[in-house]
Parts: structure tokens; C-alpha cells; sequence
């Protein structure tokens, strides 16, 4: 009540025009902006160009899952599988253009189809089977990962040909591919979200299913969307991985379902649904890749970047929840 | 003319019959009062009507047209709107993302992409139904579950009444409402009756059923159990059709003190 009399503070407002012009959380702009400076403050190698490139190459396959994570929780869904499903979808593509000698094209294709049809299953167990995304997700994260494994023998498929290599190593102008295909992916996915009835049905969803179906919204029909791009999605970070490293490697994406979900929460998206953006998730993604870039140059071990990851998860979702109880009555 | 009539319309949950066969109609224009004890079925029944439930038999006509198969969509599309007593609100998203929920109007970007949601014309209209029903609220760029209880219902009631229907349903409509707000609802319904806009009313507070109707039907066990005309029935024979006979005077007197 109070805050309707107040005239709003300087910062209060600053936040709000940040969140409804930009759809970004100052808060994480403003988080990015003194890790950086950090990072610069503390090792002499952070603030180059060419490391600059290695953030934003080391962050284009988690940004991509990103993506894909902030959809699904955006709709108050959740999807854990998105690592694993990466790792088959990776190891698909490699599968049809080594084993079966076939074109790159059909390798991409593949990649993306393995993905999507991963997340086609997720939507139709969540929403026809009635069994909690939780559940589906995590028997997904074991199935697509096992499935990886057994496509490759459980060894790393190698000697991609040059034109799927380059989706992963090309760097037209300077600029490496993986860059360019996560700016642009970043991008369509902004306006679908921020700008398209399928987005905007996507965050009533998430707030309030009730509401969603009342309206006239096909809730389920939606849902199994929503999972199927997600699924698509992590197909094609599949594909950027596996033709950055030049190999179908079954283990990889373990855990990047946990930096991916992180990144979407930094970014502002609500843990429980209804608010998301992608600009705010990218963000999110920049701070992961920063920090593990930094914590690199600090020549910290690899173990303790994932516990910071852990503790940077239980953080995020912690000032989320508590500005959400201190400014609505939600 | 009938707008709305259902018959033998049956739903049940697992093993508890909610429904066993209601017959109901509505005229154009026509403001009917729904009422009856907690769990005579009264909410299930105007669900089968907007389609959140289908029914498990009976045949339901809208306008002429058979909607038994149509999604709540659909049924939207034809004019039938619904207020529901805990609103229905997507309390993170703001007014107009409210109000056109699920009927976004959209636009081409640069003439070229179509289908992105034109906000400035959602946010124009939102403002303007929200003068005409002539509510103040805070923001309209606010998300509504930073409102008050009766600004919220006033976003609900904004959503329904935004695409020119014909039928509005309005369950338990003053419910949580203070005094004043309450009869600025009565006055709505008064107002939509009016405009030859129908408006079933379910509600509780029997007097305002009494003020507001023209018909009062009482489902009882699943069934419509009276169908009373407004003007020729009184508080003790509508709260005696609501218990099911027996000595009501004391009870309707209580009523009628309000």
C-alpha cells in the first residue's frame, strides 16, 4: 500500500524502466559489470581480445541451453535433461556423418532432430502421462546420456568432416561460428518471447496455468511445444559442441543443465514461471562465462568452479525469492 | 429468444456425481441468479458452460449453435465469458497482458514478420475499458498482483467484458468485495442487462441475488431444483428451495437483515 503513495526512488526506477524497456534485472547488469572488473583488477590476460572471444566461445553452447532452460521455466516447467540430450544429440550428428559417411547437412539435421524428438518425449510424458517434469526430465537426463553412450560404443566418434568442423571452429571476420549462431539464436528467441503471442502465452502459463486455460490457451498442446523447442534447442548446442571439438563425445554436457539453469536465473527468469527474458538469461550467461574464465586465469582448479556454480544457483534463487516476497503481494 | 440452454447436463469426478442432469436456460439479456448450498454443484456446472469441464452427457446450445465440443477457447470466441471467483489472473504480467490473454491483437514488424503483439493498442484499449468501467488503478504497466483484491477483480472483470459478449458469468462476484465496490458490481450487472448483455450470478449473499435478477434458479444435489421468477418469490421461499423445505423463517430473516 505504502508504495503507491511513495514516489518511487531514483534506483527503484532505474530498475523498472530496466526490466520493461529492456527486459533485463539491472541487478545481474550490474553483477556482470564488477566481476568484470574484478576479473580485469586481478589477472593481467582477462581484458584482451582474444580472451573476450574465448568467453563468448566458451559460452555459446551454455548460452544455447540457456535459451532453452529459460522457455521451460519461464512456463513454469523444468527440464534437467538438457545436458544429456545435448551429449546424444552431439553424438548423433557425429554418428551420421562418420559411421554413415553421410553429408554435414544431414549431421545438422540430425543433431537437432535427436534433440527435438528427446524433448517431444519429455512434453508428451509431462503432459499426457501426467508424470511431474521432474521426474520425466531426470529419467530423460539417464536415458539420453545412456543412449549416447551406447549409439558411440562409449568412446569419443572422430574424424568429422571440414564442413561440420567449421560450424565449430570457423571464425568468418574474426568471429567464431559457435558466436554467431548463439547471437543469432539469442535473438529470435527475444522476440518470440518478449514479442509473440506464443511468447506471452508461454509466461501467462507459467504465472497462473488456471488463468492460461480460462483464456482459452491450449495448456498441454503448448506445454509439448515448449519441451520440443527445448529438446530442439539443446540438439543444436549439441552440434556447436561436438563440431567445436571436433568429436562425438557421449560424456559431454554432464552438469550443463546446472550451469545452463543457472544462467536463466541469474538473468531474472522466475524459478517457479512467469517471468523470463532472454536478453536477462544471456546475461545470466556472460556471468558463468566470466567467472569460470576468471577463475581459470586465477588458475583456481576445476573443482571448485563447480562448487562456485553450485553456491552462485542457491545465491541467485535466493535474492530472487527474496525481492519477489518483499515487492508483490504474489 | 434463448441464448444458452442446457439439458441433462451429467459430470462426475472418480466415483462423486456432481451433476446428475441440470436443465438450464438463458435469455439474451437476462440476468439469472445461480444459487445453492457449498457443493450443490454451482461452479462445476458454469465450468461445463466455458468448457474448463467437459460433460460427461447432455447436450448444451449457445446461440444455436451445439458447443458441446468446442475448448474454452472456442467458447470464448462465441461470447461467453467467465469471472471466476479467484479471479484467474496472471498476477506477474501487467493489466493489458491480462485483459487480452490469449487474444493478443498483433501487427507485422517492419511490414515484414507478422504476428508480433502490438502492446501500445493492447495497452490503449486495457486503459480505455478500465475508464469505462471507471475504476482507478496505480499503473497499467504494473503487474496485477501488486493490486488491491477489488483492483484486481476489476482487471477480471475488464478481461470479460473487453470482446462484446454475450453471456457473463460471474461466480461469487462481491464475494470479497467492501461495501461501495459491491454495489458498483450490482450496477455493472443492471448496466449489462441494459446492453442486452445475459449475466448468470452466483452468489451467496441472497440479497443481491434478489435485487439484481430475474429469474433465480436453486440447484440442489446436482440439480436445478427451482426455477423462480424474481419479482414473485421472496427470501424465505428461495433460502426453504436452498435447504430443502422445513422451517426457514428464522434463516431468512437473518438474510434479509443482510
Amino acid at each position: 500500500m505504502a508504495s503507491e503513495m511513495a514516489q518511487p526512488g531514483f534506483w527503484a526506477r532505474v530498475q523498472r524502466a530496466s526490466v520493461e524497456r529492456l527486459h533485463i534485472r539491472l541487478e545481474s547488469l550490474v553483477v556482470l559489470l564488477a566481476l568484470s572488473a574484478a576479473m580485469a583488477v586481478l589477472s593481467p590476460f582477462f581484458l584482451s581480445l582474444s580472451n573476450f572471444l574465448n568467453i563468448l566461445l566458451a559460452t555459446s553452447t551454455i548460452g544455447v541451453l540457456a535459451i532453452a532452460a529459460t522457455f521451460v521455466i519461464g512456463s513454469g516447467g523444468l527440464d534437467l535433461s538438457l545436458g544429456s540430450v545435448m551429449g546424444l544429440a552431439g553424438v548423433a550428428g557425429a554418428f551420421v556423418a562418420v559411421n554413415l559417411g553421410w553429408p554435414s547437412v544431414f549431421a545438422v539435421v540430425a543433431c537437432i532432430l535427436a534433440g527435438g524428438l528427446a524433448g517431444y518425449i519429455n512434453g508428451q510424458l509431462v503432459t499426457r502421462a501426467f508424470v511431474p517434469a521432474f521426474i520425466v526430465t531426470l529419467g530423460m537426463l539417464g536415458l539420453a546420456r545412456g543412449l549416447a553412450l551406447v549409439i558411440s560404443q562409449g568412446r569419443a566418434i572422430y574424424g568429422l568432416p571440414a564442413a561440420l568442423v567449421y560450424i565449430g571452429q570457423g571464425r568468418p571476420f574474426g568471429i567464431p561460428m559457435p558466436v554467431i549462431i548463439l547471437v543469432l539464436t539469442a535473438i529470435v528467441a527475444h522476440c518470440v518471447l518478449a514479442y509473440t503471442r506464443f511468447g506471452r502465452h508461454t509466461l501467462a502459463l507459467g504465472d497462473s496455468e488456471g488463468a492460461a486455460r480460462a483464456a482459452g490457451i491450449r495448456v498441454e498442446h503448448h506445454r509439448r511445444i515448449i519441451y520440443t523447442l527445448s529438446g530442439a534447442l539443446a540438439g543444436l548446442a549439441g552440434l556447436l559442441f561436438t563440431a567445436r571439438v571436433n568429436a562425438g563425445d557421449p560424456t559431454a554436457g554432464i552438469n550443463y543443465e546446472l550451469t545452463a539453469i543457472t544462467a536463466a536465473i541469474i538473468g531474472g527468469t522466475n524459478l517457479f514461471g512467469g517471468r523470463a527474458s532472454i536478453l536477462g538469461t544471456m546475461i545470466g550467461a556472460l556471468i558463468m562465462g566470466v567467472l569460470q574464465n576468471g577463475l581459470t586465469l586465477l588458475a583456481v582448479q576445476s573443482y571448485y568452479q563447480q562448487m562456485a556454480i553450485g553456491a552462485v544457483l542457491i545465491l541467485a534463487v535466493f535474492i530472487d525469492q527474496y525481492q519477489v516476497r518483499k515487492e508483490s503481494r504474489v | 429468444m434463448t441464448l444458452l440452454s442446457l439439458h441433462g447436463i451429467r459430470k462426475s469426478f472418480g466415483a462423486v456425481d456432481v451433476l446428475h442432469g441440470v436443465d438450464l436456460s438463458v435469455a439474451a439479456g437476462e440476468v439469472v441468479g445461480l444459487v445453492g448450498d457449498n457443493g450443490a454443484g454451482k461452479s462445476t456446472l458454469m465450468k461445463t458452460i466455458t468448457g474448463i469441464y467437459r460433460a460427461d452427457s447432455g447436450s448444451i446450445e449457445f446461440d444455436g449453435k451445439d458447443i458441446l465440443a468446442l475448448d474454452p477457447g472456442q467458447r470464448r470466441e462465441l461470447g461467453i465469458e467467465m469471472i471466476y471467483q479467484d479471479l484467474s489472473l496472471a498476477k506477474q504480467q501487467d493489466v493489458a497482458a491480462n485483459i487480452f490473454l490469449g487474444r493478443e491483437p498483433t501487427k507485422k514488424l517492419f511490414g515484414l514478420f507478422p504476428g508480433i503483439v502490438d502492446k501500445a493498442e493492447m495497452d490503449r484499449q486495457a486503459a480505455k475499458m478500465i475508464e469505462r468501467l471507471g475504476a482507478h488503478l496505480p499503473s497499467i504497466n504494473r503487474s496485477v498482483g501488486s493490486f488491491s483484491g477489488g483492483q484486481q477483480q476489476t482487471v477480471a472483470i475488464a478481461r470479460a467484458l473487453t470482446f462484446n459478449p454475450k453471456l457473463v458469468i460471474m461466480d461469487e462476484p462481491t464475494a470479497a468485495l467492501a461495501v461501495r465496490e459491491v454495489q458498483s458490481v450490482l450496477d455493472l450487472i443492471r448496466r449489462l442487462r441494459s446492453e442486452g448483455i445475459a449475466v448468470i450470478l452466483i452468489s451467496h449473499r441472497l440479497n443481491d441475488v434478489l435485487s439484481v435478477t430475474d429469474r433465480i434458479v436453486v440447484l440442489r444435489h446436482g440439480r436445478a431444483d427451482a426455477d423462480l421468477i424474481t419479482a414473485k418469490t421472496s427470501m424465505n421461499e428461495v433460502v426453504s428451495r436452498i435447504v430443502g423445505g422445513g422451517d426457514t423463517s428464522a434463516a431468512a430473516a437473518h438474510e434479509q437483515r443482510g
